[in-house]
């Protein structure tokens, strides 16, 4: 599922909403998370997940073609934990509503 | 300075600021959105969100586990996994922001 079938999809939900404020609620939602994120912040969506950052520290890496050694500087990884309802539920089981 | 954690709360309640729509009805369409991803990936099928980053479902087969406080044999069932593979666009907006922010206070 791409971004426009999630909008679609919520389009068809929500027939008295026109699509483009579907598609800008759609994109609201994600800039949001993608903001806190960017403060350095966490996101818990119950259910669903938490998104949060992971620190990296600076590391002397290598060229995996030439063999070099190059200097990989302090970086920041987003990170995904899947919520347990939907672990569950990919797993087949119903999960807890909570 | 504590950050607060963004929630579905407050994700309805950026709808209703930024778009100016209900917020009874910006708390169900957080829901709805999730609901709609979450039921994708139950089915098996990935979610790609452009600029954002990408769901994809990864099976694990069984294997030996051990409680790492008992040392005990425990086997860990065959499963499903979900895996969250952030932009490029994402992961540079984030950097771009922290390493930013740490160079100003370190300075």
């Amino acid at each position: 599922m791409t971004k426009s079938e999630l909008i679609q999809r919520l389009a068809e939900r929500n027939p008295q909403l026109l699509r483009s404020d579907v598609e800008r609620i759609v994109n609201t939602v994600f800039d949001e998370v993608s903001n806190a994120l960017a403060r350095g912040g966490r996101v818990e969506l119950r259910g669903f997940g938490a998104f949060s950052i992971k620190q990296r520290d600076a590391r002397q890496g290598r060229n995996p073609r030439t063999g070099e050694s190059v200097k990989v500087g302090q970086k920041f990884v987003p990170f995904f934990k899947t919520g347990k309802q939907l672990r569950d539920r990919l797993n087949g089981l119903e999960g807890t509503e909570d | 300075m504590t950050i607060q954690t963004l929630t579905r709360a407050q994700l309805a309640e950026a709808i209703f600021t930024e778009i100016g729509f209900p917020r009874s009805d910006s708390a169900r369409l957080v829901d709805e959105l999730l609901e709609e991803m979450s039921a994708t990936l139950v089915e098996g099928e990935a979610v790609r969100l452009s600029s954002f980053g990408s769901f994809h479902l990864r099976d694990k087969n069984e294997r030996i586990g051990r409680n790492p406080k008992t040392g005990e044999e425990v086997p860990i069932k065959s499963r499903r996994v979900l895996v969250f593979r952030a932009s490029h666009i994402l992961k540079d907006k984030i950097n771009r922001s922290l390493l930013g922010l740490k160079k100003k206070s370190s300075a």
